[in-house]
């Protein structure tokens, strides 16, 4: 779906967020970009979405640019506008005519369990809802590939795992790319099929470790095991 | 409770200056060329009350003609400047020496140019130019405020520069213009009421053109009621756009939700 090949970035400021970053992340996979805090996550996220430029490298996507909904890590709603009006954002940018967006908007909130909260504004909203918001615009314009920079480290434990869970279904239900940036171990562990870890900064992956199946719930013995590999692997790319 | 004393105490207070005005003025009996009494400023009022009515219109109509001018021009100007940096930097320094050059130093000029058969134009003029500067720098201030990651997602949805503008930029913009907009209007009663003086008696019509006529004729009760009516039509303009602020934003902003 989409491959990103010796990719270095470095910002004008001289921070160098990227060197040599190299990962494949074929279609209907569940990645997770792991990594220290400054180590670049956000960085590559938005070079693959094409809000940035890489200054060396290439991003490819081997069968076509797919659609891409972005979720960022504060819920970037339109505070003027409703959860409805929100969530059309894509459709109105793209021409989808107005009753189609309408109803399209709707039925995906519905799906996020925002049903009977379309005319509410995002201060009417708690961190969790609105953060329900802000994925249901990512999905509205049917994405093939779903990118998400920590999209539920502001939110409490409860909100975080129930919305982890909504995304699971979700990325089932459609059949989506997920490329999904956290600095959640525990995260990582239980939602991916796959955790690509970066060093710290300029990041570049230092393992790549495929996730097996019997991760049916966090406290799963696979998802605690998996939990281990991830955390020394992190460990390892921190003392490198 | 709280906002029965929010209008009750100001009220009070306004009875007790006016009592001890009266008072004060009947007690050592103060010639109404220096201090007319309150009562004399009614009756001064009402006695002129037609010529004040259409003083106080003539002001109005010109205020809000400036104003309202002020308001588009400074808008189309702001967007122009967050189109182009180039734009901005050729023509915002322009702006700022208009804004820092007293109304009263040019309003000769003005009233000149547009000639006096047609004050009310060169007077809406000079209100404007002294109002579009706020709601400009405000607009200005808005548009660049604008959440960087919603800019950068209706970018990824492919959005047009005129999509960015009007489903993005302008709304995020609101509470700014609008903020711009009740400093511009107040002081563009203030542009047209010193642009009144600088055109001198005998061609405006205004109220700034009756304080002077009565002062110079010492009916200093009737000087008063124009002072009245300015002050009134002040606070009646800054209250409308009060109104239209919270009308706009008390959905959705914190400014309009708390008050």
């Amino acid at each position: 779906m989409i491959r990103l090949n010796g990719i270095t970035k470095r910002f004008p400021n001289g921070v160098q967020a990227l060197r040599d970053l190299s990962f494949t992340v074929p279609g209907k996979q569940f990645v997770s970009l792991l990594g220290p805090s400054g180590c670049g996550k956000s960085t590559a996220l938005r070079l693959a979405a094409g809000l940035l430029a890489p200054d060396a490298g290439r991003i490819d996507y081997p069968q076509g640019k797919p659609e891409i909904g972005f979720v960022f890590q504060e819920p970037t709603l339109m505070p003027w506008a409703d959860a409805l009006t929100n969530a059309r954002l894509p459709l109105d940018l793209g021409g989808v005519p107005r009753v189609e967006a309408q109803a399209r908007a709707a039925e995906t909130l519905a799906r996020v369990g925002l049903k009977g909260f379309e005319h509410a504004y995002p201060r009417e909203l708690s961190g969790g809802m609105k953060m329900r918001v802000s994925i249901a615009r990512a999905l509205a314009a049917r994405p093939q590939l779903l990118l998400l920079d920590e999209p539920f480290a502001a939110l409490d434990e409860i909100t975080r795992n129930a919305l982890g869970d909504d995304l699971l279904r979700l990325w089932r239900e459609d059949g989506l790319t997920v490329l999904f940036v956290t600095h959640s171990v525990s995260e990582s562990s239980y939602l991916s099929q796959r955790v690509l870890v970066m060093t710290p900064r300029p990041g570049h992956i230092a393992a790549d470790i495929g996730l097996p199946s019997g991760r049916d719930t966090r406290l799963s013995p696979g998802t605690v095991e998996a939990q281990r590999a991830i955390s020394d692997a992190l460990n390892n790319a921190m003392a490198a | 409770m709280r906002r029965i004393l929010d209008i009750t105490l100001p009220l009070a207070v306004a009875l007790l200056v006016l009592g001890a005005w009266e008072w004060a003025v009947a007690h050592w009996q103060v010639p109404a060329y220096v201090l007319p009494a309150p009562s004399a400023i009614v009756k001064a009022f009402v006695g002129n009350f037609d010529s004040l009515m259409a003083a106080l219109t003539a002001t109005f109509l010109i205020t809000i003609a400036g104003f309202l001018g002020a308001v588009v021009a400074a808008l189309a100007l702001a967007i122009l400047f967050s189109q182009s940096r180039l734009i901005e930097r050729s023509l915002y320094p322009y702006a700022v020496i208009l804004q820092v050059t007293p109304v009263v130093a040019i309003a000769p000029l003005i009233l000149i140019w547009i000639g006096f058969e047609r004050i009310n134009v060169a007077l809406a003029l000079l209100a404007g130019s002294i109002a579009f500067f706020p709601i400009l720098t405000s607009t200005m201030l808005g548009l660049r405020s604008v959440d960087f990651n919603l800019l950068d997602l209706a970018r990824l949805y492919g959005a047009s520069r005129r999509q960015m503008l009007c489903k993005v930029q302008l709304p995020s913009s609101l509470p700014y213009v609008l903020s711009g907009m009740k400093t511009g209007g107040v002081i563009a009663l203030i542009g047209e009421v010193t642009a009144e003086f600088a055109a001198g008696s005998g061609t405006a019509t205004g109220l700034a053109w009756r304080i002077t006529e009565s002062s110079n004729r010492l009916e200093i009760a009737t000087t008063f009621a124009a002072l009245v009516l300015l002050a009134i039509l002040g606070v009646a303009i800054f209250a409308a756009l009060s109104l239209l602020e919270w009308l706009l934003l008390r959905r959705w902003h914190e400014s309009a939700v708390a008050s």
